[in-house]
């Protein structure tokens, strides 16, 4: 009986993420044909609430291609590799309190705040770098004109996003 | 079993993460080296132990990483906002067309259904509809209305003399940049010598690179003076060795859309071999009268609007239809069809075509519609009804409409592909389908009028127009009605390889379509959508762009954004604004269906227990709504949180109405209904007032509130109807001024809330309007 109501309660678990899966899918679905550009996958799986790196998310597109590339992925092959996702709840997003350790690290002098110019060093040399866009996309954010400095943790605090 | 869970959940990560350096110190890996040491405890990566681990295991490398992921994640989640939004307002306009075209629907209807019982209403239809929309030639070639405007002295605007000079045009830009306001009489003279000028050029333009050495396109302008000037001032003012093609829509929604006009035919007079000017759908008095050019000029031009407007409609009629370069590229303003038939445009009399808008056609034949009216859910299609449509005289088609049964209205036959715009059976690409059977009444028409020459088929000629100014290219294959607009088809990449190697062109330039960026290749780059009004949505939303071609004809695309404060903004707060913008639409569109809403939930809740899930919210949204947005991202924003996945829909319900609108006397449910179709009435209302004076009788209102209301179903007595005109007939004079009207809509009071159908006001009529039926909503 437990079981029963257990796997009912998965199903319903399972429809909902279907929905959300479809949704999210299907706003970077421009022509409408159930396809999108492999190249947004990475920004739908991270929409759905997810938080992979560069590395895990190309594992993920591996998984949702085609045999041969086209470009494309499709919905049929998205849905469930991504709904398992959901289940296992994979990738799970950073909470604040890691990430502001995170920056910590990179301040051992524990000043504060990082410099423009160490943040920059930072975010391209190591880990998995950004490109000049997104360096240039944090920097507009993040710094403060006026000491060309990134007060790390009002930074964190003012990019908080509800997770709806 | 919870931890016979989180152990498969581990595992399956474990298996799942592929070796790389910085995975060691990721959350996950050390979920799996806590389950080696104890198996029970779930994973929680808030976990004390857990950060002291990671503390001493960090890294800068896995510091930067973790910093990494965690904003391209932001990014991901900012950019599904602003696609989210994207969509809210593609949506929202979509629909704002297919009212447009339903608004067409409902004239059709009632010239259907509507049996006036009374001569007086037979006549306000009659006269509603058949007026004459359109001067005699002769009345046009007149043109000496403005010789008698006196322009008073004190007036410190712009004069124009002509023939224009150079000098003139460059003052109008610089004038309008000071917002200055040229005077009606330079306006209708400008018009005046901008038609003649028109009257001799062809229907397709022919430029070439050898005379200007580049040649600059640019797209929609809708109404924003600030791009064109910006335009001008990044690219240079036109000359002879600078020319210039503008690619449709230059009015409607934006604010200065009057202005823009002037400064385009004063370069056109100017250099008329260099500058150019396509005609864009909302280069149509249809149109217009819904999307803001009428308005604006009525606001602006209070006592010669109205001529202004005449002539306007016909110097739209008589603009070039497309352009092209070198024999090489085509520009138009919409796209193509699968039967593209250039030397039929280029025949054509463009000045025939008043309008690519469905018109209704006049009472009395009731043959037509039986197959073709589409059901309520159907998007419609676009059909002409050429003797409005057209003009009359010299091509076919005589009736000018007037009362009796001398006018034939068109039919719009059973369309041969589902969905296409129908055509009748002169000239029909598709199986002439006339349900009347028998002759066309196009031909009809002509033979009772005794009226000339049969030229080429008038239908044939009027839907390459409208493929030309309505159509969209599509990626997939093949060619299909575009039932979003409601006019023109949807047309794939081979349609565009079809027609450039029929007439041995290299590409394809078109607008009609806002891009983020400005614009878009498509078709293997054999398409090039160029949009250039920037901000069109709302600051930060998109750019505008414009192209520039040199003899070698290699497109050279430059992007801008004409609006200093966008500059200033980071993506997020661009986001946010643009966000808020289009989540203020959605909430009145919200609003507006509330009952609708309230309805559809209470299906949902079969236990009266006054909540639903969020699943059921997003479903029975979109069931209500129609705009297929993807609710459950978008739940956020419009739903405050609840923990526990339910919602209770009646006060959210309430909540949208407080932020809304309310009024005192009127009810809630009369005004929400008025509201949701303030667009709808304020064309009707347009309409009604055909001298344009911006007053239309108590009178008047009333009769076409009720013939509206009939075919919406709504149940509104006369009384109400009555109480309405008068609260805001406030001067009590007998007459209402529409602006004041719906202006009174945008800042009402609430009375009560309340969503019960008990509330709402029944029918009773039975008297003259003869329409409606006694039903609760």
């Amino acid at each position: 009986m437990a079981d029963d109501k257990e796997r009912e309660g998965t199903e319903l678990v399972i429809a909902e993420f279907h929905k959300k899966i479809k949704d999210a899918f299907e706003v970077f679905d421009h022509e409408a044909n159930n396809t999108v550009d492999v190249r947004e996958i990475g920004t739908i799986i991270r929409s759905l609430g997810c938080c992979p790196s560069e590395g895990e998310l190309h594992d993920l597109i591996v998984e949702v291609e085609e045999e041969e590339p086209t470009g494309y992925i499709r919905f049929e092959k998205f849905l469930p590799v991504m709904t398992k996702v959901l289940l296992e709840k994979r990738y799970r997003p950073i909470p604040e309190d890691i990430l502001l350790r995170a920056f910590e690290v990179l301040d051992p002098s524990k000043r504060g705040f990082l410099t423009k110019e160490e943040l920059i060093k930072y975010m391209t040399e190591e880990g998995e770098p950004f490109s000049q866009e997104e360096m240039e996309e944090m920097l507009s954010a993040a710094i403060d004109p006026e000491s060309n400095s990134i007060r790390y943790k009002d930074y964190i605090a003012m990019m908080v996003v509800d997770d709806g | 079993m919870g931890t016979l869970k989180a152990h498969r959940a581990v595992t399956s990560m474990e298996k799942s993460s592929s070796p790389s350096p910085f995975r060691d110190g990721n959350t996950e890996a050390q979920e799996g080296k806590i389950h080696e040491r104890c198996p029970s405890p779930p994973p929680s990566p808030g976990g004390p132990s857990l950060l002291a681990r990671i503390s001493t295991h960090f890294t800068a490398f896995k510091a930067a990483a973790l910093i990494q992921r965690w904003y391209r994640r932001y990014m991901a989640r900012l950019e599904t906002r602003r696609r989210c939004t994207w969509r809210i307002f593609q949506s929202i306009e979509y629909a704002g067309q297919q009212d447009q075209v339903k608004l067409h629907d409902f004239f059709s209807y009632l010239v259907d259904h509507f049996t006036p019982n009374s001569n007086h209403e037979r006549d306000f239809l009659n006269c509603k509809f058949t007026t004459e929309r359109f001067l005699q030639d002769s009345e046009m070639e007149k043109g000496s209305d403005y010789e008698s405007i006196e322009v008073p002295d004190n007036y410190t605007g712009p004069r124009l003399s002509f023939p224009l000079l150079p000098d003139h045009a460059t003052a109008l830009v610089e004038a309008f940049r000071l917002k200055q306001q040229l005077h009606a009489r330079y306006v209708l003279n400008l018009l005046h010598e901008t038609r003649k000028h028109l009257v001799q050029l062809p229907n397709i333009n022919r430029v070439s690179t050898c005379y200007s050495e580049e040649i600059t396109v640019c797209g929609d302008l809708h109404g924003q003076l600030d791009d064109l000037i910006f335009i001008f001032h990044k690219n240079g003012l036109p000359s002879p060795e600078r020319a210039y093609v503008f690619n449709g829509d230059f009015v409607d929604r934006g604010k200065e859309s009057v202005e823009i006009l002037m400064i385009l035919f004063a370069f056109m007079l100017v250099y008329p071999k260099e500058f150019r000017l396509n005609r864009g759908n909302h280069e149509d008095h249809m149109v217009n009268l819904r999307y803001g050019l009428t308005k604006e000029v009525m606001h602006k031009y209070k006592t010669h609007g109205k001529k202004i407007l005449k002539i306007l409609q016909d110097v739209f009629c008589w603009l070039h239809l497309a352009t092209l370069v070198d024999e090489k590229v085509l520009i138009l303003h919409g796209g193509v069809s699968d039967m593209p038939d250039l030397e039929l445009l280029a025949k054509l009399d463009r000045h025939k075509v008043l309008t690519t808008e469905v018109v209704v056609s006049t009472l009395g034949r009731k043959t037509r519609r039986q197959k073709g009216k589409q059901p309520a859910k159907e998007k419609a299609a676009r059909v002409p009804a050429p003797e409005l449509a057209l003009r009359p005289g010299r091509l076919h088609l005589g009736s000018r409409g007037g009362t009796g049964p001398a006018a034939p209205p068109a039919s719009p036959a059973a369309a041969a592909r589902p969905g296409d715009p129908g055509l009748d059976g002169a000239g029909s690409r598709q199986a002439p389908q006339e349900p009347g059977g028998g002759e066309p009444p196009a031909l009809h028409a002509r033979s009772r009028l005794g009226s000339p020459e049969p030229l080429q088929p008038t239908q044939e000629a009027w839907k390459q127009v409208v493929d030309i100014l309505w159509s969209d290219p599509m990626a997939q294959e093949g060619c299909k009605a575009n039932t979003v607009r409601g006019g023109g088809c949807y047309f794939g990449p081979s349609v565009t390889e079809q027609l450039l190697q029929k007439y041995n062109l290299q590409f394809l330039i078109r607008s009609h379509e806002r891009k983020p960026e400005g614009y878009e290749f498509c078709h293997r780059r054999k398409v090039l959508t160029i949009f250039s009004a920037s901000n069109y949505y709302e600051v930060g939303s998109n750019r505008g762009a414009y192209v520039k071609l040199g003899p070698a004809l290699t497109p050279y695309i430059v992007q801008y954004q004409a609006n200093k404060e966008t500059h200033r903004l980071t993506m997020r707060q661009r986001i946010s604004r643009v966000e808020e913008s289009a989540l203020r639409s959605l909430w009145e569109k919200l609003f507006a269906s509330s009952l609708d809403l309230l309805g559809e939930f209470k299906k949902h809740d079969a236990d009266k227990t006054g909540l639903i899930t969020l699943s059921a919210w997003a479903e029975a949204v979109e069931s209500v709504l129609h705009l297929g947005l993807p609710w459950r991202m978008l739940k956020p924003q419009l739903v405050n949180s609840s923990t526990d996945n339910t919602l209770e829909y009646k006060s959210w319900l309430e909540d949208l109405a407080k932020e809304q609108l309310s009024r005192e006397n009127i009810q809630s449910s009369l005004l929400e209904t008025l509201y949701r179709n303030r667009p709808n009435l304020e064309a009707i209302f347009r309409i009604t007032d055909s001298d344009h004076s911006g007053f239309i009788s108590l009178d008047e209102f009333r009769q076409t509130w009720k013939l509206f209301s009939s075919h919406m179903n709504i149940d509104i007595t006369d009384d109400c109807i009555c109480d309405l005109a008068r609260s805001i007939d406030l001067n009590r004079d007998g007459h209402i001024d529409i602006n004041e009207f719906l202006e009174a809509f945008r800042i009402v009071e609430q009375s009560s809330t309340e969503g019960d159908t008990s509330d709402c006001p029944q029918a009773t009529n039975t008297d003259n309007s003869g329409c409606s039926k006694p039903s609760k909503r």
